[in-house]
Protein backbone atom coordinates (compact mmCIF):
# COMPACT_ATOMS: atom_id res chain seq x y z
CA UNK A 1 0.00 0.00 0.00
CA UNK A 2 2.63 2.62 0.84
CA UNK A 3 4.30 1.88 -2.50
CA UNK A 4 1.21 2.88 -4.43
CA UNK A 5 1.16 6.15 -2.53
CA UNK A 6 4.83 7.03 -2.90
CA UNK A 7 5.41 5.86 -6.45
CA UNK A 8 3.71 8.70 -8.36
CA UNK A 9 5.71 11.36 -6.50
CA UNK A 10 9.00 9.49 -6.79
CA UNK A 11 8.35 8.84 -10.47
CA UNK A 12 7.70 12.53 -11.14
CA UNK A 13 10.89 13.53 -9.33
CA UNK A 14 12.95 10.97 -11.20
CA UNK A 15 11.54 11.74 -14.64
CA UNK A 16 11.42 15.54 -14.42
CA UNK A 17 14.27 16.43 -12.06
CA UNK A 18 16.81 13.68 -11.41
CA UNK A 19 16.98 12.20 -14.89
CA UNK A 20 17.28 15.61 -16.62
CA UNK A 21 20.15 16.51 -14.30
CA UNK A 22 22.01 13.24 -14.92
CA UNK A 23 21.33 13.60 -18.63
CA UNK A 24 22.75 17.12 -18.49
CA UNK A 25 25.96 15.82 -16.90
CA UNK A 26 26.22 13.22 -19.69
CA UNK A 27 25.50 15.92 -22.27
CA UNK A 28 28.34 18.04 -20.90
CA UNK A 29 30.81 15.52 -22.38
CA UNK A 30 29.20 15.75 -25.81
CA UNK A 31 28.86 18.11 -28.68
CA UNK A 32 25.25 18.51 -29.67
CA UNK A 33 23.00 20.61 -31.79
CA UNK A 34 19.44 19.61 -32.52
CA UNK A 35 20.19 18.47 -36.07
CA UNK A 36 22.87 15.83 -35.43
CA UNK A 37 23.33 13.10 -32.82
CA UNK A 38 25.38 13.62 -29.70
CA UNK A 39 29.09 13.31 -30.37
CA UNK A 40 31.38 12.38 -27.48
CA UNK A 41 34.10 14.99 -27.05
CA UNK A 42 35.51 14.21 -23.60
CA UNK A 43 36.43 17.27 -21.60
CA UNK A 44 36.41 19.65 -24.56
CA UNK A 45 33.42 21.65 -23.28
CA UNK A 46 35.09 22.13 -19.92
CA UNK A 47 38.31 23.21 -21.61
CA UNK A 48 36.27 25.73 -23.56
CA UNK A 49 34.79 27.11 -20.35
CA UNK A 50 38.19 27.43 -18.67
CA UNK A 51 39.56 29.36 -21.64
CA UNK A 52 36.39 31.38 -22.20
CA UNK A 53 36.69 34.89 -20.79
CA UNK A 54 32.92 35.31 -20.56
CA UNK A 55 32.51 32.30 -18.31
CA UNK A 56 35.19 33.57 -15.95
CA UNK A 57 33.42 36.91 -15.99
CA UNK A 58 30.08 35.24 -15.28
CA UNK A 59 31.57 33.42 -12.28
CA UNK A 60 33.19 36.61 -11.04
CA UNK A 61 30.02 38.68 -11.44
CA UNK A 62 27.92 36.00 -9.74
CA UNK A 63 30.43 35.98 -6.90
CA UNK A 64 30.38 39.78 -6.52
CA UNK A 65 26.57 39.78 -6.71
CA UNK A 66 26.40 37.10 -4.03
CA UNK A 67 28.81 38.82 -1.64
CA UNK A 68 27.01 42.17 -1.97
CA UNK A 69 23.57 40.62 -1.61
CA UNK A 70 24.54 38.54 1.41
CA UNK A 71 26.09 41.52 3.14
CA UNK A 72 23.37 44.12 2.51
CA UNK A 73 20.46 41.75 2.93
CA UNK A 74 21.65 40.40 6.27
CA UNK A 75 22.72 43.81 7.54
CA UNK A 76 19.44 45.57 6.73
CA UNK A 77 17.32 42.63 7.84
CA UNK A 78 19.10 42.63 11.21
CA UNK A 79 18.58 46.35 11.65
CA UNK A 80 14.90 46.14 10.70
CA UNK A 81 14.38 43.09 12.90
CA UNK A 82 15.76 44.99 15.90
CA UNK A 83 13.54 48.01 15.05
CA UNK A 84 10.42 45.87 14.84
CA UNK A 85 11.16 43.50 17.67
CA UNK A 86 8.46 44.55 20.15
CA UNK A 87 5.02 43.04 19.73
CA UNK A 88 2.75 45.88 18.73
CA UNK A 89 0.09 46.63 16.19
CA UNK A 90 2.18 49.05 14.15
CA UNK A 91 5.10 46.60 14.04
CA UNK A 92 2.84 43.83 12.79
CA UNK A 93 1.50 46.06 10.01
CA UNK A 94 4.97 47.25 8.97
CA UNK A 95 6.18 43.64 8.86
CA UNK A 96 3.37 42.74 6.52
CA UNK A 97 4.06 45.68 4.24
CA UNK A 98 7.75 44.77 4.09
CA UNK A 99 6.92 41.18 3.32
CA UNK A 100 4.70 41.85 0.32
CA UNK A 101 7.51 42.37 -2.25
CA UNK A 102 8.79 38.89 -1.45
CA UNK A 103 5.69 37.25 -2.96
CA UNK A 104 5.46 39.58 -5.96
CA UNK A 105 6.94 38.41 -9.22
CA UNK A 106 10.54 39.42 -9.87
CA UNK A 107 9.28 40.56 -13.27
CA UNK A 108 6.91 43.14 -11.76
CA UNK A 109 9.47 44.38 -9.25
CA UNK A 110 12.17 44.61 -11.91
CA UNK A 111 9.97 46.62 -14.28
CA UNK A 112 9.05 49.06 -11.51
CA UNK A 113 12.72 49.53 -10.59
CA UNK A 114 13.69 49.89 -14.21
CA UNK A 115 11.34 52.85 -14.28
CA UNK A 116 12.62 54.23 -10.96
CA UNK A 117 16.22 53.88 -12.21
CA UNK A 118 15.49 55.36 -15.63
CA UNK A 119 17.60 58.36 -16.62
CA UNK A 120 14.43 60.46 -16.25
CA UNK A 121 13.22 58.38 -13.33
CA UNK A 122 12.46 59.16 -9.76
CA UNK A 123 15.83 58.15 -8.29
CA UNK A 124 17.63 60.73 -10.38
CA UNK A 125 14.96 63.32 -9.54
CA UNK A 126 15.66 62.72 -5.86
CA UNK A 127 19.43 63.02 -6.42
CA UNK A 128 18.69 66.24 -8.29
CA UNK A 129 16.82 67.69 -5.31
CA UNK A 130 20.02 67.24 -3.29
CA UNK A 131 22.00 68.91 -6.13
CA UNK A 132 23.68 65.62 -6.97
CA UNK A 133 24.26 64.53 -10.56
CA UNK A 134 21.96 61.77 -11.85
CA UNK A 135 23.29 58.25 -12.32
CA UNK A 136 22.90 55.97 -15.31
CA UNK A 137 21.94 53.16 -12.94
CA UNK A 138 21.35 50.24 -15.28
CA UNK A 139 22.98 51.72 -18.36
CA UNK A 140 26.48 52.14 -17.00
CA UNK A 141 28.77 49.17 -16.56
CA UNK A 142 30.06 50.52 -13.25
CA UNK A 143 26.65 50.72 -11.56
CA UNK A 144 24.58 48.04 -13.34
CA UNK A 145 25.52 45.10 -11.12
CA UNK A 146 25.00 47.02 -7.89
CA UNK A 147 21.65 48.27 -9.22
CA UNK A 148 20.56 44.66 -9.74
CA UNK A 149 21.69 43.96 -6.17
CA UNK A 150 19.61 46.90 -4.89
CA UNK A 151 16.47 45.44 -6.44
CA UNK A 152 17.10 42.02 -4.89
CA UNK A 153 17.87 43.56 -1.48
CA UNK A 154 14.69 45.62 -1.51
CA UNK A 155 12.61 42.60 -2.50
CA UNK A 156 14.19 40.27 0.04
CA UNK A 157 14.46 42.39 3.20
CA UNK A 158 10.94 41.69 4.45
CA UNK A 159 11.30 37.94 4.24
CA UNK A 160 14.71 37.83 5.90
CA UNK A 161 13.63 40.27 8.60
CA UNK A 162 10.79 37.93 9.40
CA UNK A 163 13.13 34.96 9.81
CA UNK A 164 15.53 36.92 12.01
CA UNK A 165 12.61 38.24 14.07
CA UNK A 166 11.47 34.77 15.01
CA UNK A 167 15.06 33.91 15.96
CA UNK A 168 15.36 37.16 17.90
CA UNK A 169 12.29 36.32 19.96
CA UNK A 170 13.94 33.11 21.09
CA UNK A 171 16.83 34.99 22.76
CA UNK A 172 16.14 34.89 26.53
CA UNK A 173 14.93 38.30 27.64
CA UNK A 174 17.17 38.24 30.72
CA UNK A 175 20.32 38.40 28.60
CA UNK A 176 19.18 41.53 26.78
CA UNK A 177 17.90 43.14 29.96
CA UNK A 178 21.14 42.36 31.78
CA UNK A 179 23.11 44.16 29.07
CA UNK A 180 20.78 47.15 29.36
CA UNK A 181 21.33 47.28 33.12
CA UNK A 182 25.07 47.20 32.45
CA UNK A 183 24.53 50.38 30.47
CA UNK A 184 25.15 49.05 26.98
CA UNK A 185 23.91 51.47 24.32
CA UNK A 186 21.85 50.27 21.39
CA UNK A 187 24.85 49.92 19.04
CA UNK A 188 26.90 48.03 21.58
CA UNK A 189 23.90 45.86 22.39
CA UNK A 190 23.46 45.17 18.66
CA UNK A 191 27.02 44.02 18.04
CA UNK A 192 27.86 42.46 21.41
CA UNK A 193 24.60 40.67 22.22
CA UNK A 194 22.22 40.38 19.30
CA UNK A 195 24.59 39.52 16.47
CA UNK A 196 26.50 36.84 18.44
CA UNK A 197 23.28 35.33 19.79
CA UNK A 198 21.81 35.12 16.30
CA UNK A 199 24.98 33.88 14.65
CA UNK A 200 23.70 30.34 13.88
CA UNK A 201 20.62 31.77 12.19
CA UNK A 202 22.69 34.38 10.37
CA UNK A 203 25.00 31.68 9.09
CA UNK A 204 22.06 29.69 7.75
CA UNK A 205 20.73 32.78 5.96
CA UNK A 206 24.19 33.36 4.55
CA UNK A 207 24.09 29.93 2.93
CA UNK A 208 20.50 30.12 1.68
CA UNK A 209 21.10 33.58 0.19
CA UNK A 210 24.28 32.30 -1.46
CA UNK A 211 22.43 29.34 -2.95
CA UNK A 212 19.67 31.54 -4.36
CA UNK A 213 22.16 34.15 -5.58
CA UNK A 214 23.98 31.59 -7.66
CA UNK A 215 20.68 30.98 -9.44
CA UNK A 216 19.99 34.65 -10.18
CA UNK A 217 18.50 35.12 -13.62
CA UNK A 218 15.10 36.85 -13.85
CA UNK A 219 16.19 40.28 -12.66
CA UNK A 220 19.34 40.20 -14.79
CA UNK A 221 17.48 39.27 -17.93
CA UNK A 222 14.75 41.88 -17.42
CA UNK A 223 16.89 44.75 -16.16
CA UNK A 224 20.13 44.50 -18.11
CA UNK A 225 20.22 41.35 -20.29
CA UNK A 226 23.73 40.73 -19.02
CA UNK A 227 24.94 44.17 -20.11
CA UNK A 228 25.99 46.84 -20.55
CA UNK A 229 29.08 45.27 -22.01
CA UNK A 230 29.09 42.08 -20.00
CA UNK A 231 29.00 43.79 -16.64
CA UNK A 232 26.02 41.79 -15.36
CA UNK A 233 26.72 38.49 -17.09
CA UNK A 234 25.98 35.84 -14.45
CA UNK A 235 26.25 32.05 -14.57
CA UNK A 236 22.60 31.18 -15.25
CA UNK A 237 22.36 33.91 -17.87
CA UNK A 238 25.46 32.41 -19.49
CA UNK A 239 23.85 28.96 -19.51
CA UNK A 240 20.65 30.45 -20.91
CA UNK A 241 22.55 32.21 -23.71
CA UNK A 242 24.49 29.12 -24.74
CA UNK A 243 21.40 26.90 -24.69
CA UNK A 244 18.76 29.25 -26.10
CA UNK A 245 20.62 31.69 -28.32
CA UNK A 246 23.85 30.01 -29.44
CA UNK A 247 22.39 26.47 -29.40
CA UNK A 248 25.66 25.11 -28.00
CA UNK A 249 24.02 22.66 -25.65
CA UNK A 250 27.19 20.81 -24.64
CA UNK A 251 28.80 23.98 -23.33
CA UNK A 252 25.60 25.04 -21.56
CA UNK A 253 25.46 21.60 -19.94
CA UNK A 254 29.09 21.82 -18.81
CA UNK A 255 28.43 25.22 -17.23
CA UNK A 256 25.31 23.75 -15.63
CA UNK A 257 27.33 20.87 -14.20
CA UNK A 258 29.79 23.28 -12.61
CA UNK A 259 26.89 25.26 -11.14
CA UNK A 260 25.23 22.16 -9.70
CA UNK A 261 28.53 21.14 -8.07
CA UNK A 262 28.75 24.53 -6.37
CA UNK A 263 25.14 24.26 -5.22
CA UNK A 264 25.55 20.71 -3.89
CA UNK A 265 28.54 21.75 -1.79
CA UNK A 266 26.59 24.71 -0.37
CA UNK A 267 23.57 22.53 0.38
CA UNK A 268 25.65 19.91 2.18
CA UNK A 269 27.17 22.63 4.36
CA UNK A 270 23.66 23.90 5.03
CA UNK A 271 22.36 20.56 6.22
CA UNK A 272 25.45 19.93 8.33
CA UNK A 273 24.86 23.25 10.08
CA UNK A 274 21.15 22.53 10.57
CA UNK A 275 22.01 19.18 12.15
CA UNK A 276 24.51 20.79 14.48
CA UNK A 277 22.03 23.48 15.46
CA UNK A 278 19.44 20.84 16.31
CA UNK A 279 21.99 19.11 18.52
CA UNK A 280 22.66 22.28 20.48
CA UNK A 281 19.01 22.92 21.18
CA UNK B 1 7.63 65.32 34.26
CA UNK B 2 10.84 65.50 32.27
CA UNK B 3 10.84 61.73 32.03
CA UNK B 4 7.40 61.79 30.56
CA UNK B 5 8.43 64.23 27.83
CA UNK B 6 11.39 62.08 27.02
CA UNK B 7 9.13 59.08 26.73
CA UNK B 8 6.77 60.83 24.36
CA UNK B 9 9.64 62.08 22.21
CA UNK B 10 11.09 58.57 22.05
CA UNK B 11 7.73 57.12 21.10
CA UNK B 12 7.24 59.73 18.35
CA UNK B 13 10.65 59.01 16.86
CA UNK B 14 10.01 55.29 16.90
CA UNK B 15 6.65 55.70 15.14
CA UNK B 16 8.23 58.05 12.60
CA UNK B 17 10.97 55.52 11.85
CA UNK B 18 8.38 52.82 11.31
CA UNK B 19 6.33 55.00 8.99
CA UNK B 20 9.50 55.68 7.01
CA UNK B 21 10.18 51.95 6.73
CA UNK B 22 6.60 51.35 5.56
CA UNK B 23 6.92 54.17 3.03
CA UNK B 24 10.18 52.73 1.75
CA UNK B 25 8.41 49.49 0.85
CA UNK B 26 5.10 50.95 -0.29
CA UNK B 27 6.43 53.71 -2.49
CA UNK B 28 7.48 51.62 -5.52
CA UNK B 29 3.95 50.18 -5.63
CA UNK B 30 2.47 53.67 -5.39
CA UNK B 31 4.78 54.74 -8.22
CA UNK B 32 3.67 51.77 -10.31
CA UNK B 33 -0.02 52.59 -9.80
CA UNK B 34 0.13 56.32 -10.48
CA UNK B 35 2.40 55.88 -13.50
CA UNK B 36 -0.14 53.47 -14.96
CA UNK B 37 -2.80 56.21 -14.96
CA UNK B 38 -0.59 59.07 -16.16
CA UNK B 39 -0.70 60.04 -19.84
CA UNK B 40 2.44 58.94 -21.69
CA UNK B 41 3.63 62.53 -22.20
CA UNK B 42 3.43 63.21 -18.48
CA UNK B 43 5.78 60.29 -17.77
CA UNK B 44 8.41 62.12 -19.86
CA UNK B 45 8.19 65.28 -17.77
CA UNK B 46 11.13 66.42 -15.71
CA UNK B 47 10.99 66.48 -12.75
CA UNK B 48 8.40 63.71 -12.52
CA UNK B 49 5.01 64.55 -11.04
CA UNK B 50 4.28 62.90 -7.70
CA UNK B 51 0.54 62.98 -8.40
CA UNK B 52 -0.85 62.73 -11.95
CA UNK B 53 -1.87 66.07 -13.43
CA UNK B 54 -4.18 64.15 -15.72
CA UNK B 55 -5.72 60.73 -15.29
CA UNK B 56 -6.10 58.27 -18.11
CA UNK B 57 -6.97 54.61 -18.57
CA UNK B 58 -5.19 54.56 -21.92
CA UNK B 59 -2.35 52.44 -20.54
CA UNK B 60 -4.74 49.65 -19.60
CA UNK B 61 -6.73 50.06 -22.81
CA UNK B 62 -3.62 49.83 -24.96
CA UNK B 63 -2.28 46.81 -23.11
CA UNK B 64 -5.61 45.02 -23.45
CA UNK B 65 -6.10 45.92 -27.12
CA UNK B 66 -2.51 45.38 -28.27
CA UNK B 67 -2.39 41.75 -27.21
CA UNK B 68 -4.63 38.81 -26.66
CA UNK B 69 -4.51 39.29 -22.91
CA UNK B 70 -7.39 36.89 -22.24
CA UNK B 71 -5.44 34.06 -23.78
CA UNK B 72 -2.27 34.73 -21.73
CA UNK B 73 -4.23 35.13 -18.52
CA UNK B 74 -6.05 31.88 -19.18
CA UNK B 75 -2.72 30.13 -19.93
CA UNK B 76 -1.45 31.28 -16.54
CA UNK B 77 -4.67 30.24 -14.81
CA UNK B 78 -4.83 26.81 -16.49
CA UNK B 79 -1.17 26.06 -15.73
CA UNK B 80 -1.39 27.27 -12.12
CA UNK B 81 -4.55 25.40 -11.21
CA UNK B 82 -3.65 22.19 -13.03
CA UNK B 83 -0.40 22.15 -11.08
CA UNK B 84 -2.22 22.70 -7.77
CA UNK B 85 -4.69 19.90 -8.61
CA UNK B 86 -1.97 17.47 -9.65
CA UNK B 87 0.07 18.28 -6.58
CA UNK B 88 -2.88 17.42 -4.38
CA UNK B 89 -3.20 13.91 -5.79
CA UNK B 90 0.56 13.28 -5.91
CA UNK B 91 1.89 14.96 -2.76
CA UNK B 92 -0.81 14.10 -0.23
CA UNK B 93 -0.55 10.28 -0.55
CA UNK B 94 3.27 10.47 -0.68
CA UNK B 95 3.40 12.61 2.47
CA UNK B 96 1.00 10.22 4.18
CA UNK B 97 3.13 7.18 3.34
CA UNK B 98 6.32 8.93 4.49
CA UNK B 99 4.64 10.00 7.72
CA UNK B 100 2.79 6.84 8.76
CA UNK B 101 4.36 3.76 7.14
CA UNK B 102 7.61 1.87 7.38
CA UNK B 103 8.50 0.14 4.16
CA UNK B 104 11.50 -1.21 2.32
CA UNK B 105 13.15 1.47 0.23
CA UNK B 106 11.68 4.33 2.27
CA UNK B 107 15.11 5.89 2.82
CA UNK B 108 15.90 5.72 -0.89
CA UNK B 109 12.53 7.25 -1.81
CA UNK B 110 13.12 10.00 0.74
CA UNK B 111 16.54 10.56 -0.78
CA UNK B 112 14.90 11.17 -4.14
CA UNK B 113 12.62 13.80 -2.57
CA UNK B 114 15.55 15.54 -0.86
CA UNK B 115 17.67 15.50 -4.01
CA UNK B 116 14.85 17.05 -6.03
CA UNK B 117 14.64 19.79 -3.46
CA UNK B 118 18.20 20.82 -4.26
CA UNK B 119 18.22 20.57 -8.05
CA UNK B 120 17.04 23.84 -9.61
CA UNK B 121 15.10 24.26 -12.84
CA UNK B 122 17.75 26.75 -13.98
CA UNK B 123 19.89 23.70 -14.71
CA UNK B 124 17.49 20.92 -15.69
CA UNK B 125 15.77 23.01 -18.36
CA UNK B 126 18.46 22.21 -20.94
CA UNK B 127 17.66 18.52 -21.18
CA UNK B 128 14.02 18.65 -20.03
CA UNK B 129 13.30 20.62 -23.17
CA UNK B 130 14.65 17.82 -25.36
CA UNK B 131 12.57 15.31 -23.41
CA UNK B 132 9.38 17.24 -24.11
CA UNK B 133 10.42 17.55 -27.76
CA UNK B 134 10.78 13.74 -27.93
CA UNK B 135 7.38 13.34 -26.28
CA UNK B 136 5.95 15.66 -28.94
CA UNK B 137 4.18 17.95 -26.48
CA UNK B 138 6.09 21.18 -27.01
CA UNK B 139 3.06 22.78 -28.59
CA UNK B 140 0.92 22.22 -25.49
CA UNK B 141 0.89 23.68 -21.99
CA UNK B 142 2.19 20.40 -20.47
CA UNK B 143 5.89 21.39 -20.42
CA UNK B 144 4.90 24.19 -18.04
CA UNK B 145 2.89 21.80 -15.85
CA UNK B 146 4.41 18.32 -15.64
CA UNK B 147 7.77 19.17 -14.00
CA UNK B 148 5.87 20.60 -11.03
CA UNK B 149 3.48 17.68 -10.48
CA UNK B 150 5.40 16.59 -7.39
CA UNK B 151 6.68 19.19 -4.95
CA UNK B 152 9.30 18.36 -2.34
CA UNK B 153 8.48 21.24 -0.04
CA UNK B 154 4.77 20.38 0.05
CA UNK B 155 5.69 16.79 0.94
CA UNK B 156 7.89 18.04 3.82
CA UNK B 157 5.15 20.30 5.10
CA UNK B 158 2.34 17.74 4.93
CA UNK B 159 4.45 14.90 6.30
CA UNK B 160 5.25 17.01 9.35
CA UNK B 161 1.57 17.64 9.90
CA UNK B 162 0.45 14.04 9.28
CA UNK B 163 2.96 12.81 11.84
CA UNK B 164 1.25 14.79 14.59
CA UNK B 165 -2.18 13.25 14.11
CA UNK B 166 -2.90 10.78 16.95
CA UNK B 167 -2.59 7.09 15.98
CA UNK B 168 -5.84 6.26 17.78
CA UNK B 169 -7.79 8.18 15.18
CA UNK B 170 -6.26 6.06 12.40
CA UNK B 171 -6.86 2.85 14.31
CA UNK B 172 -10.48 3.78 14.92
CA UNK B 173 -11.00 4.53 11.23
CA UNK B 174 -9.36 1.22 10.25
CA UNK B 175 -11.62 -0.69 12.68
CA UNK B 176 -14.58 0.93 10.96
CA UNK B 177 -13.25 -0.67 7.80
CA UNK B 178 -11.99 2.50 6.14
CA UNK B 179 -9.44 2.04 3.35
CA UNK B 180 -6.24 4.12 3.26
CA UNK B 181 -7.59 6.57 0.67
CA UNK B 182 -10.68 7.09 2.80
CA UNK B 183 -8.48 7.68 5.86
CA UNK B 184 -6.58 10.31 3.93
CA UNK B 185 -9.76 12.06 2.82
CA UNK B 186 -11.74 11.77 6.07
CA UNK B 187 -9.07 11.97 8.77
CA UNK B 188 -5.75 13.33 7.52
CA UNK B 189 -6.96 16.11 5.26
CA UNK B 190 -9.54 17.69 7.56
CA UNK B 191 -6.92 17.75 10.31
CA UNK B 192 -4.20 19.25 8.11
CA UNK B 193 -6.14 21.97 6.33
CA UNK B 194 -3.72 24.74 7.27
CA UNK B 195 -0.68 22.96 5.80
CA UNK B 196 -2.67 22.03 2.75
CA UNK B 197 -3.77 25.62 2.19
CA UNK B 198 -0.20 26.81 2.77
CA UNK B 199 1.10 24.38 0.14
CA UNK B 200 -1.58 25.50 -2.32
CA UNK B 201 -0.80 29.18 -1.68
CA UNK B 202 2.89 28.57 -2.33
CA UNK B 203 2.13 26.88 -5.60
CA UNK B 204 -0.26 29.61 -6.63
CA UNK B 205 2.22 32.39 -5.91
CA UNK B 206 5.12 30.52 -7.49
CA UNK B 207 3.35 29.66 -10.71
CA UNK B 208 1.38 32.85 -11.11
CA UNK B 209 4.74 34.63 -11.04
CA UNK B 210 6.53 32.02 -13.17
CA UNK B 211 9.00 33.62 -15.54
CA UNK B 212 12.08 31.52 -16.15
CA UNK B 213 10.44 28.17 -16.89
CA UNK B 214 7.87 29.39 -19.43
CA UNK B 215 10.57 31.53 -21.02
CA UNK B 216 12.75 28.52 -21.79
CA UNK B 217 9.94 26.04 -22.51
CA UNK B 218 7.84 28.02 -24.99
CA UNK B 219 8.58 29.18 -28.54
CA UNK B 220 5.06 30.17 -29.44
CA UNK B 221 3.30 33.23 -28.01
CA UNK B 222 -0.03 31.46 -27.83
CA UNK B 223 1.33 29.16 -25.10
CA UNK B 224 2.93 31.89 -23.03
CA UNK B 225 1.74 33.10 -19.63
CA UNK B 226 0.87 36.68 -18.79
CA UNK B 227 4.26 37.42 -17.18
CA UNK B 228 6.25 36.88 -20.38
CA UNK B 229 3.76 38.90 -22.40
CA UNK B 230 3.83 41.82 -19.96
CA UNK B 231 7.58 42.00 -20.42
CA UNK B 232 6.89 42.15 -24.16
CA UNK B 233 5.11 45.51 -23.72
CA UNK B 234 8.60 47.01 -23.55
CA UNK B 235 9.26 46.02 -27.16
CA UNK B 236 5.93 47.15 -28.60
CA UNK B 237 7.03 50.74 -29.10
CA UNK B 238 10.18 52.73 -29.70
CA UNK B 239 11.42 53.96 -26.33
CA UNK B 240 9.88 52.95 -23.07
CA UNK B 241 6.19 53.67 -22.68
CA UNK B 242 6.03 53.44 -18.91
CA UNK B 243 2.30 54.15 -18.77
CA UNK B 244 1.66 50.88 -20.60
CA UNK B 245 4.44 48.95 -18.87
CA UNK B 246 3.19 49.92 -15.42
CA UNK B 247 -0.40 49.10 -16.43
CA UNK B 248 0.76 45.58 -17.35
CA UNK B 249 2.77 45.30 -14.15
CA UNK B 250 -0.28 46.34 -12.11
CA UNK B 251 -2.39 43.69 -13.84
CA UNK B 252 -0.01 40.87 -12.83
CA UNK B 253 0.51 42.19 -9.31
CA UNK B 254 -3.15 42.72 -8.43
CA UNK B 255 -4.13 39.04 -7.87
CA UNK B 256 -1.13 38.56 -5.58
CA UNK B 257 -2.10 41.67 -3.63
CA UNK B 258 -5.69 40.45 -3.19
CA UNK B 259 -4.43 37.06 -2.05
CA UNK B 260 -2.07 38.73 0.40
CA UNK B 261 -4.82 40.94 1.85
CA UNK B 262 -6.87 37.83 2.64
CA UNK B 263 -4.16 35.39 3.67
CA UNK B 264 -1.19 37.48 4.83
CA UNK B 265 -0.99 35.78 8.21
CA UNK B 266 -1.07 32.29 6.77
CA UNK B 267 1.39 33.11 3.99
CA UNK B 268 3.84 34.74 6.38
CA UNK B 269 3.64 31.86 8.87
CA UNK B 270 4.21 29.24 6.22
CA UNK B 271 7.09 31.16 4.63
CA UNK B 272 8.74 31.59 8.03
CA UNK B 273 8.42 27.87 8.62
CA UNK B 274 10.04 27.22 5.29
CA UNK B 275 12.86 29.60 6.11
CA UNK B 276 13.59 27.98 9.45
CA UNK B 277 13.82 24.50 7.95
Amino acid sequence: MPYAMVTPAVLFFIVFTIYPMLDMIVLSFHEYNVLTDRKYVGLKNYEYLIKNIDFGLALKNTFVYTVCLVFFLIFFSLVFAVCLEKESKINAIVQRIMFFPHICSMLAISLVFQWLMDENGLFNAVLNVFKLPGLRWLESSTTALISVVIVAVWKGIGYHTLILLSALKSIPREIIEASEIDGAGPIRKFFKIIVPMLSPQIFLLLITITISSFKVFDSVRILTAGGPGKSTMVVVYYIYLYAQQYLKYGIAAAAGTILILILIVMTIIYFKVVEKKVHYE
Amino acid sequence: MKNKHKKIAKKTISVAVKLLIALFFLFPFYWMLITSVKPYLETLQWPPTLWPEQFTWSGYEEVISSMDIGRYLSNTIIVTFTIIGMQFFINVPAAYAFARFEFKGKAAAWGVVMASFMIPGQITFITTYFMFADMGILNTLWPQILPFGANAFAIFLLRQNFKQIPTELLEAARLDGAGEWKIIMKVMIPMSMSSLIAAALFSFIGHWNAYFWPLVMTQDDKLRPITIMVERIKDLEQGMNYTNIMAGTTIITLPILILFLFFSKRIIQAMAYRGMK
